[in-house]
């Protein structure tokens, strides 16, 4: 039945832009409702800010090299119109401006200090007043999909929003993959792309791709802006959007002829968004239900999820936790959230959860869910999943509570605000003298923490133990640092191994699992917060999909450090292989050493294809190698010790490690083993 | 699995049709009927739109409706309490020995005869999902040479109506 509304043919199909569909009979064009929202702007977005402002601005935006043949100019420039003196920049009100200014001036207005991205030939337009802005840095990377990780880095590492620029088409199409990442996640990252202009759109123009149709999908919301005049309206409206509610990606995706025209810059804009509005208080009597089953339960657990650090919510969660005494597991996206150290902590639940977060959350009466979304990863095997627990579910997207398994008592709202309600709440319970003993539970729940703790072996032969190099890392730079993974054994092993005290210095890829996350995640990251130490724990793997910005780290003074776990392999496939395909290894060998057919690979037995250090080397990075447990924290010191450049360490690890405790894809949560064939003993005495 | 009548306002602009088919097709539901028109206020259409599926999926897609930024508000409309719409046009085989008999049905449906050919008649006939199926089946044994049918609209019955609250200005935490 949707064919009907949804063929571009038609009398005006021509002049309509992809996907621009109207109800049939809509005849005018859409003005603003009598509702329209007050220009709010976020008060994440206007949190205080440190303009660092680049001192160097030799590196100029060069186009995109696939431009077509006959341009003698530059596209755009001849069509730019004066430049405004500066000092008009910051005067209220109108101001005579090209589209493409506007951009850069609403830009500046909603906070944005970093922008990463490539320019091109529909978004040239934008990046000439780039040049001139004195607060809006742009860091040219090599690849697109590395500007989207970068802004996904920063917003995860300071909490506000962070920006990609690309241009039309592949440019665009290049952006996919962090916004799906960023969506996965509920990241806050504007997306801004340049679109071919408004005559071509439709036509399979040059560089032409629906990439607002594409991102449907993946974005929380996006925009196709043709018209110049809506550009900084739709410029804080992304913002608003992005940063608001369940965070997300936002998309916008600019005609070039509308940055070309001039308009008048107008700010601060009413947003138009009539049907967006959300919810950030909760529900008080949800909220004294909850406090009164936190009261009568035997066996709670806080299962904290990610929404706790968007939220800002990690003192809120500490103190309820110690009002209540609850035991709290932490998602692999809210690591840090709670202190790993406290007593309290049972770690995180799930696939490679601890033994004692599976078995709490397993065996417990309630469970009280705060910002989190009952992944398929943690609860296993769904319909036995906590068979027995009542499940208070507190989140600020209401589609997802119940989603995946039924709330007993939903909250809608904000998890700062959730958390702070039910303190009062709970302490309001403690009056009365209604409160539960926990101590047969905790001490059952310390029992299976004590027995079943997290390890792993050496190896027999020698070879570095990629689990004790994680884990020295995370000794050596303290948990001040920030930690950023890719996706794969290193990425669990760095969730295990690294003790996390504070919210934002854990940044992965949770939900949509993005090899090549790590270098430009921790780019993005350390730009977010400069006095950082930000390290990039890293497969082989991974690193190579992505390490291209290691070129823009060094050119752009941004002195990550990179840990490469080495294994020669695409090891958690491979570990699937060991595992469940009777250790068939098909293609997840990525080291020349091993026997292989051909040969022309035997010939390159025992060379290093790539070499790591040569190829650190190569990008203006320090390269180091490290193959023995010896130098393991002497490598470490001395790559800490290095401040003016970014730095690779190669480490190269045995390859047949695991990523221990497990439960298989698609298996209950209680079928966890905490090694290879090795079921813990729940013992029965808390059911 | 139950038919489930959503009346969707959203935003009149473009795109958003292809937001909420899109996420239709992305959770897994079929479309049975879809109609989308005006309303009362310009900048607002209303899609009604038929689902076959159980409570809890219809809970879920209903929420996720009503994240995408462009709906303003979703009502199911149960059969009882609505009123319930769609429209045929059957071009049916009516020479000179049938025409009679047809014409005879087409007036016992209450539908119209809206063109006509020497061996063809065309009936446009309005009504809820039932009457038109009886409708088809009995014109069927003439020889239907061609039928299109609309996406069913519904409304609420009483002096009710969905569009006044939402356009009110909505309080951030409401």
């Amino acid at each position: 039945m949707t064919e009907q509304m949804t063929g571009r043919k038609g009398p005006e199909g021509a002049e309509r832009p992809p996907g621009a569909l109207r109800a049939p009979g809509g005849k005018t064009p859409p003005s603003p409702p009598a509702s329209a929202e007050p220009p709010v702007p976020s008060p994440r977005d206007l949190a205080a800010r440190s303009p660092h402002h680049q001192a160097s601005r030799a590196d100029q935006p060069q186009p995109r090299p696939a431009e077509p043949p006959l341009p003698a100019q530059p596209q755009g420039a001849p069509l730019a119109a004066p430049e405004p003196p500066r000092a008009q920049v910051t005067t209220p009100g109108k101001l005579h401006a090209t589209g493409a200014q506007a951009l850069v001036y609403a830009l500046e207005r909603v906070g944005a200090d970093v922008v990463f991205g490539i320019p091109g030939g529909a978004v040239l337009p934008a990046y000439d007043p780039l040049l001139d802005s004195q607060t809006i840095r742009h860091i040219l990377v090599r690849h697109e999909q590395g500007a989207g990780h970068a802004a996904t880095g920063y917003a995860q590492a300071t909490g506000r929003v962070g920006v990609c620029m690309a241009t039309s088409g592949p440019g665009a199409t290049n952006l996919v993959t962090p916004i799906a990442d960023a969506y996965m996640d509920s990241v806050p990252i504007v997306a801004i792309t340049g679109q071919v202009p408004t005559n071509l759109i439709g036509t399979d123009g040059f560089q032409e791709a629906d990439i607002s149709g594409i991102t449907i999908p993946i974005t929380k919301h996006n925009f196709l802006v043709t018209r110049p005049e809506d550009i900084a309206r739709t410029i804080g409206e992304a913002f608003h959007v992005a940063s608001t509610g369940r965070p997300g990606p936002v998309l916008v995706d600019i005609a070039k002829d509308a940055m070309q025209a001039t308009t008048e810059f107008v700010w601060p804009v009413p947003f138009d968004l009539p049907g967006y509005h959300p919810v950030t208080r909760p529900h008080a009597r949800q909220v004294r239900e909850a406090a009164r089953l936190i009261s009568e339960s035997r066996r709670p657990v806080l299962y904290v999820g990610g929404g706790v650090i968007k939220a800002g919510a990690a003192a809120q969660l500490r103190e309820l936790a110690e009002l209540t005494g609850i035991p709290v597991v932490t998602t692999l996206m809210a690591r840090g959230a709670f202190p790993d150290r406290h007593p309290q902590h049972m770690g995180m639940p799930g696939m490679h959860g601890t033994v004692a977060a599976v078995g709490a959350l397993q065996k417990a009466d309630l469970i009280v869910a705060l910002g989190t979304r009952f992944d398929d990863r943690v609860t296993g095997k769904l319909d036995t999943f906590a068979p027995g627990a009542l499940i208070v579910h507190a989140d600020i997207d209401p589609a997802e509570i119940s989603k995946n398994r039924r709330a007993d008592v939903p909250i809608v709202g904000d998890c700062r605000e959730v958390i702070a309600d039910l303190i009062a709440a709970v302490r309001a319970e403690h009056e009365q003298g209604r409160r539960a003993d926990l101590t047969a539970w905790r001490t059952q729940l310390d029992s299976w923490r004590g027995t079943y703790p997290l390890g792993y072996d050496e190896p027999g032969d020698g070879t570095l133990a990629p689990q004790h190099v994680i884990e020295r890392i995370g000794k050596i730079a303290g948990p001040e640092a920030v930690y950023v993974a890719g996706v794969g054994q290193h990425q669990m092993w760095a969730a295990q191994f690294i003790d996390y005290e504070n919210p934002g210095t854990w940044i992965n890829s949770g939900g949509l699992g993005t090899m090549g996350f790590a270098v430009p995640a921790a780019m993005g990251a350390k730009v977010g917060r400069p006095d950082a130490t930000v390290w990039a724990i890293d497969g082989d793997g991974c690193f190579q999909m992505t390490n291209q910005e290691l070129a823009t780290c060094a050119l752009e003074g941004i002195p990550v450090k990179i840990a490469i776990i080495n294994n020669g392999s695409l090891g958690m496939v491979r570990q699937w292989q060991t595992l469940f395909y009777n250790e068939r290894y098909s293609n997840t060998d990525l080291h020349p050493s091993s026997p292989n057919p051909v040969e022309e690979a035997r010939k390159l037995a025992g060379t290093r294809i790539p070499d790591f250090v040569k190829l650190a080397e190569a990008y203006g990075c320090e390269g180091i190698r490290c193959e023995q447990n010896a130098d393991v924290d002497k490598v470490i010191e001395r790559a800490m010790a290095i401040e003016d450049r970014p730095v690779v360490v190669d480490f190269i690890v045995h390859r047949d490690a695991m990523v221990w405790p497990m439960v298989a894809a698609g298996t209950s949560n209680d079928d966890i083993k905490f090694a290879r064939g090795m079921a813990p003993d729940w013992g029965g005495s808390s059911e | 699995m139950t038919r489930h009548t959503l009346s969707v306002l959203v935003e009149n602009k473009p795109g958003v049709l292809v937001r909420i088919a899109g996420l239709f097709a992305r959770r897994g539901f079929n479309i049975d009927s879809l109609a989308v028109g005006p309303t009362e206020h310009e900048e607002l259409s209303r899609i009604t739109i038929v689902v076959n599926c159980e409570e809890h999926p219809l809970e879920q897609v209903t929420k996720q409706l009503n994240k995408l930024i462009n709906v303003l508000k979703i009502v199911e409309l149960e059969p009882g309490s609505t009123v319930q719409r769609e429209l045929i046009l059957i071009k049916v085989r009516a020479d000179a020995e049938s025409r009679s008999r047809v014409l005879e049905t087409v007036s016992l449906f209450r539908a119209k005869v809206v063109d006509v050919a020497l061996d063809v008649i065309t009936v446009e006939a309005t009504g809820n999902r039932e009457k038109l199926d009886a409708l088809i089946k009995v014109l069927e044994p003439f020889g239907i040479k061609e039928l299109v049918q609309s996406g069913m609209v519904a409304i609420g019955r009483g002096s009710r109506s969905i569009t006044d609250r939402a356009l009110r200005p909505v309080e951030r935490s409401a």
